[in-house]
């Protein structure tokens, strides 16, 4: 190790930092390929199927099958199309997907970059995602990749808005934007996970107000996880709100010109979107790499506690899949503004109340 | 909305219902065929390739009497014949478009000797057209291929005609 450092020199720092970052990649993309049978199989098994088994033993090696196939597939660009912007709507896609990883905590101590407005960054950069899909559907310069980039435009737009409150309270009762401050935060046990901090309440003790006005917020948070949860379905167009692409109405949506490594690009990042949204609820809302019964120090651990919390996430994400029908566009633009914008706000007020005048 | 329903839908009632459903199927037993490694069972009257049977003693039932092609409503057989050396009447042609056939099975009910038969196989897929176009001799290949199967279904069929 010494030998490196000396070898390097004054370069060490940023080979450090793109070693750390390759290997996330690499890790991530791993557990990309695992996710996506994953998906398919639990989707499988509510259908009573087998769901992919050929590929390896029970279907291990299906996603890196797929991938091949993706890759050495023609990649078809429309003659209407926009070429440049066709092309680089998915690599966008790719790499915003990427970089919100920068930010996320894997375990104490493992994170890329440690910045003290994790969060922000976060709203900041999926937001961008939505460029990605909008510039794929215009640039392929057809009707039905156009009409299912609108959608998902003003379908993201609208949930990121109470995706945003909802962080917002969080970020009130801990006090800070650091995702890792945020994980120490809920360090004690179940309890204190921001999810079910109402059991917290309980325990903690102090005066009858105080003991009710954390309860209140406790289950707020709780409800608060859901609304998350739910948000996030939308904000990364699974079902039931995949409207984006529907098949039954738009075909695939923006997807439709998409062939090959291209529309890999494209199925890459929404996933990689989807696993980020499972390990913010972790974080957030499950206490990131604590374990129920107390805090964890060693990172290998924590990175398994974390790890775990995100498979069980991803399998809701699932199962919501197999079991929710598509909602109509009207359900979902009134669930969005009608019903989880209020409510959220209402829940920025109360929470925000309850850390004012009795201290979180 | 009535407060029931907005109850109902604010503790996401009917979803834990389904989870609970959803988890309840998900450790069934899966009624999957593993298709290539294990297949439904076929009944004898299946319709499937077709066939041209033989004698057991090697000579090919079919006399030419032309009944299948004049029966086959998609015109999907064709056949030409003419006297062989020894005096008997045989085609010297029998095709049939497997891309025409409808598989109705009535070219087998009209064959009086029980030559053009369809067989119990339907994994014959191709990877161009042209290898669909079967002549005389892939039809009497598939029947001393398909012999076995082919015999065992016409007897167990046969009771019901």
């Amino acid at each position: 190790m010494r030998d490196l450092v000396e070898q390097f020199g004054p370069l060490w720092g940023s080979v450090l930092g793109i070693a750390q970052i390759l290997g996330f990649a690499i890790l991530l993309l791993l557990t990309l390929a695992f996710i996506l049978l994953f998906d398919r199989k639990v989707w499988a098994a509510v259908m009573m199927r087998k769901g992919p088994n050929v590929v390896g033993p029970f279907g291990l090696f299906q996603s890196f099958a797929d991938f091949l196939k993706f890759v050495f597939k023609e990649i078809v660009i429309p003659a209407a199309a926009n070429k440049t912007v066709f092309v680089i709507a998915p690599i966008l896609t790719l790499v915003l997907a990427f970089i919100t990883w920068a930010v996320v905590p894997l375990a104490p101590g493992w994170v890329i970059s440690d910045m003290n407005v994790g969060i922000l960054y976060l709203l900041a950069i999926s937001s961008l995602g939505v460029y990605g899909i909008i510039m794929g559907g215009w640039a392929s310069n057809s009707k039905y990749p156009f009409l299912g980039a609108l959608r998902s435009a003003a379908q993201m737009v609208s949930y990121e808005v109470s995706i945003g409150f909802v962080i917002v309270t969080v970020l009130l009762l801990v006090g800070s934007l650091n995702l890792t401050q945020i994980v120490n935060h809920q360090s004690a046990g179940l309890w204190d996970w921001h999810g079910f901090s109402f059991i917290g309440a309980l325990l903690h003790g102090g005066s009858p107000i105080k003991i009710a006005m954390a309860f209140v917020t406790g289950i707020i948070m709780f409800m608060m996880m859901w609304i998350f949860f739910i948000s996030a379905l939308a904000e990364t167009n699974r079902p039931p709100f995949d409207l984006p692409e529907a098949e039954s109405e738009l075909v695939a949506g923006y997807q439709v010109e998409y062939s090959a490594t291209l529309y890999l690009l494209f199925m890459v990042g929404e996933y990689l979107n989807i696993v980020l949204m499972c390990a913010m609820i972790s974080i957030l809302f499950l206490g990131g790499w604590n374990l129920p019964w107390g805090e964890v120090t060693n990172p290998y651990i924590g990175f398994l506690v974390l790890y775990t919390k995100i498979w069980f996430v991803f399998f809701l994400f699932a199962m919501v899949k197999a079991f929710v029908p598509r909602y109509r566009y009207d359900q979902l633009m009134r669930i969005g503004w009608k019903v989880f914008l209020p409510t959220t706000l209402v829940a920025v007020a109360v929470v925000g109340a309850n850390v004012t005048f009795f201290g979180g | 909305m009535s407060l029931k329903q907005a109850l109902k839908g604010a503790t996401l009632f009917d979803f834990m219902g389904a989870f609970v459903l959803g988890m309840k199927v998900y450790f069934r037993r899966k009624p999957t065929v593993n298709y290539p490694f294990e297949k439904g069972p076929l009944s004898p009257r299946f319709r499937g390739e077709h066939a041209l049977r033989r004698y057991p003693n090697g000579e090919e039932r079919c006399i030419a009497c032309k009944l299948c092609e004049a029966i086959c409503p998609a015109q999907a057989i064709t056949i030409e014949a003419e006297p062989r050396d020894d005096g008997s009447r045989r085609t010297t042609r029998y095709d049939i478009d497997m891309t025409k056939c409808i598989y109705c099975g009535l070219c087998q009910e009209a064959c009086p000797v029980d030559a053009i038969v369809e067989g119990p196989n339907f994994e014959y897929a191709t990877e161009t057209r042209e290898e669909l176009f079967y002549d005389k001799e892939h039809l009497l290949s598939n029947g001393d291929r398909w012999e076995r199967e082919i015999a065992k279904n016409l007897e167990l069929d046969g009771k019901y005609r």
